[in-house]
This record gives structure tokens, C-alpha cells and sequence, in this order.
């Protein structure tokens, strides 16, 4: 499978350097060996969702009490949860860490994909979601880390999106 | 019987655990019974609120945590059984209470428990160990002291009447809450004994 296991390792590593201990997911082909890490690591909690909303919920609690989230999902997911974003997230001044697959770019093969591809960054333009769009593994654990103080200090939800040219080794 | 017979029969139970209550009429009739810094009243994002006890009760295995929910809420987000079910949170108990319709907005929207759907039993199809159904508050309340004195995670539905408060008004603002909540949560435990 030509998900890049090595990428996927440096973001879940930079995952763990910010301190997140609970990841509630949705996952899609280039999200699998993120899951599977998570699944393995004997310190992380994985919560398998069945609708990526239900996972700003779980986040929110999580943060609450105690311990650092994030949340896995596919940019429709993202498309799917934006009203626990705006009504849980964003209203309570929960900083929620958002790791998004970002298809429907170009190179993207599959037709599915692709409205949900362009809408993805003017939705989170919209929602007010500070976001930064990761193509290299050489800066995710800066750019995690990054993403992860300024939830923090705002309160507010931020996304990573996760791209063809980070997670895909081939077009 | 009343939503508020309900909560008031079980309200001495509520001290000490965490508590996740939904919008309108359950979040105005609890806090209408004795605000404490352990309850959270999730004010919108109808559907989330099993989802953040799920996420309290898997932060803190060691504190018990109580989600006052309601049908319409539970209807938008029945995955949140499936996903509870699956992790078997022993510390979480889920109160649903079904008045069989979204009363914020009337009386006239009902929901689909009015027509038969049984929140109790998709709560057992989806792996819920401990469910059940009461229409009266003192088989209710004993049912919620078994279900936080036993290993759960249990699904409680309360029949309750179309009826809720003159106002929906809850005097502690959302952020104030929410920090609230968040400190009772995060305090050290020695301290929490005994808290209200």
C-alpha cells in the first residue's frame, strides 16, 4: 500500500511529543497506519468513531478532564462534524486538535473526493479554524506543535490537513 | 412522571460524580434543584453531550460520570451507543430522559419514540450491558443507585412528561460553567471528597 508508513510515524511521533493521549478516529486509506499506531502504543486511548462528530465530544470531555486530544479524519469527516465544531468547540473554548486527510487536491484519482477537496479550506476559512497544511515530514513535529500551542492559548479549534504529498509515495 | 420527580429522586446521588446534562428543560430543572461545580450543562451541539461523558469517563476511569440526555438529543447521534457500548466505560451512566418529543419548540414535533422506537433496547442491540426503561421515580432512582454502584456502562431511559420549567433559564453563564466544571474535574482528588 503506498500510504507512507514513515510520514504516518513522523506525525503520530510529533502526536505524542505534544502530549496527546487519547485519539478518537474515522479512518480512510491514508489514515491507516496513524490508527494502527495508536491501536499498538500501550499510552495512547483510541476511540473508533462511527461519526467523526461524536470525536469533538469525546475531545471536549477529554480536555476537561485532564487529558490532550486529537482527532483523525478524513476532510469530509471534518465536513461532517462542523456543527460540534461550531456549537461545542468553538462555544465552550475548547482547544481541539484536528489531524485532517486532505483529498480531493490535485492528483486526486478518485471523483468522490473531489468537491469535498475544494471546499475544505474556504469551510475552515469560514468557521474562523486556524489551519496549516502539512507537505513535508521534515517540519510536523514544529507544525503539530505549533498547531497544538495555539489551541491552547485560544482556545479554539485548530486543523492540520494532512496531504497527497505527505501521506501517498506514488502521483 | 415529571422530568423534575425524576431528577429530584436521584439528585442525592449526583454528588460527587461528574454530570453532563443537555440543553432547555433538563439543564434549567437540575440547576433548579442545587447548581454544583460538578455539573455541566452542554447548552447546544444537541447530540454530543453521551459523546463528551464517553470522553470524561475514559480521561478519568477513577470518577463516576453521569449524562442527563434527552430522546430527541440521543436520536441525532445513536452511534455515540454503539461507540459507548464499545469501550464499556464502567464509570459512565447515560440517563435518557424521553418525553417523545422536542419540547424546546412545542409540543407539536414529536420524535420517534412516540411511534414506537425503544431507546432502551437499540441501547442493548448496540452492546449496552445494562438498559432499561422506568415510568416512575422510585423504580427509576433505584435503577440509577444499581447502575452507579455496579460496573456499567448503563442506559437508563426515564418516561417522562411533556412537560418542562415556566423558563429555560440557567443563571451560570456557558464559559463560567465550563471552567467550573473544568476545575472540579482537574482538582486534586483529596480535595474533591466531600466538594458539592
Amino acid at each position: 500500500m503506498p500510504v507512507s508508513e514513515t510520514s504516518s510515524r513522523t506525525v503520530y511521533d510529533a502526536l505524542k511529543a505534544c502530549g496527546v493521549r487519547l485519539v478518537s478516529a474515522l479512518p480512510e486509506t491514508w489514515l491507516v497506519h496513524l490508527v494502527a499506531f495508536a491501536e499498538d502504543d500501550p499510552e495512547m486511548t483510541l476511540v473508533r468513531l462511527a461519526k467523526e462528530e461524536e470525536g469533538v465530544g469525546i475531545s471536549a470531555g477529554a480536555h476537561l478532564a485532564g487529558v490532550r486530544s486529537a482527532m483523525l479524519m478524513q476532510n469530509h469527516g471534518l465536513l461532517a462534524s462542523v456543527n460540534g465544531i461550531v456549537s461545542l468547540a468553538q462555544l465552550y473554548r475548547i482547544p481541539l486538535l484536528m489531524l485532517v486527510s486532505y483529498r480531493g487536491e490535485m492528483g486526486e484519482e478518485h471523483p468522490w473526493q473531489t468537491e469535498g477537496g475544494g471546499v475544505t479550506r474556504p469551510v475552515l476559512d469560514a468557521l474562523r479554524v486556524p489551519h496549516v497544511v502539512l507537505r513535508e515530514p521534515g517540519n510536523a513535529e514544529r507544525r503539530l506543535r505549533q498547531a497544538q500551542t495555539l489551541a491552547e492559548a485560544a482556545l479554539r479549534p485548530v486543523a492540520v490537513l494532512l496531504t497527497r504529498d505527505l501521506m501517498w509515495e506514488q502521483g | 412522571m415529571k422530568r423534575v420527580e425524576a431528577l429530584e429522586a436521584i439528585y442525592p446521588e449526583l454528588e460527587g460524580r461528574a454530570v453532563i446534562t443537555i440543553m432547555g428543560a433538563v439543564a434549567a430543572e437540575l440547576h433548579s434543584l442545587g447548581h454544583r461545580e460538578s455539573f455541566f450543562y452542554l447548552e447546544h451541539a444537541m447530540g454530543l453531550a453521551s459523546s463528551m461523558g464517553l470522553g470524561v469517563a475514559l480521561a478519568r476511569p477513577d470518577l463516576g460520570v453521569v449524562v442527563l440526555d434527552g430522546d430527541g438529543s440521543i436520536l441525532m447521534n445513536l452511534g455515540s451507543l454503539t461507540t459507548i457500548a464499545r469501550y464499556r466505560p464502567p464509570n459512565l451512566v447515560h440517563v435518557v430522559f424521553d418525553n417523545e418529543v422536542l419540547l424546546s419548540v412545542g409540543r407539536s414535533f414529536t420524535t420517534a419514540t412516540a411511534t414506537g422506537s425503544d431507546v432502551a433496547a437499540v441501547a442493548a442491540a448496540a452492546g449496552v450491558p445494562v438498559t432499561g426503561t422506568y415510568r416512575d421515580p422510585a423504580p427509576f432512582a433505584r435503577a440509577f443507585r444499581d447502575a452507579v454502584a455496579a460496573p456499567g456502562p448503563a442506559t437508563l431511559v426515564a418516561k417522562v412528561d411533556p412537560s418542562g420549567p415556566a423558563s429555560y433559564f440557567v443563571d451560570v453563564h456557558m464559559l463560567e460553567n465550563r471552567f467550573q466544571f473544568q476545575r472540579w474535574l482537574t482538582a486534586p482528588t483529596a480535595s474533591r471528597e466531600g466538594a458539592s
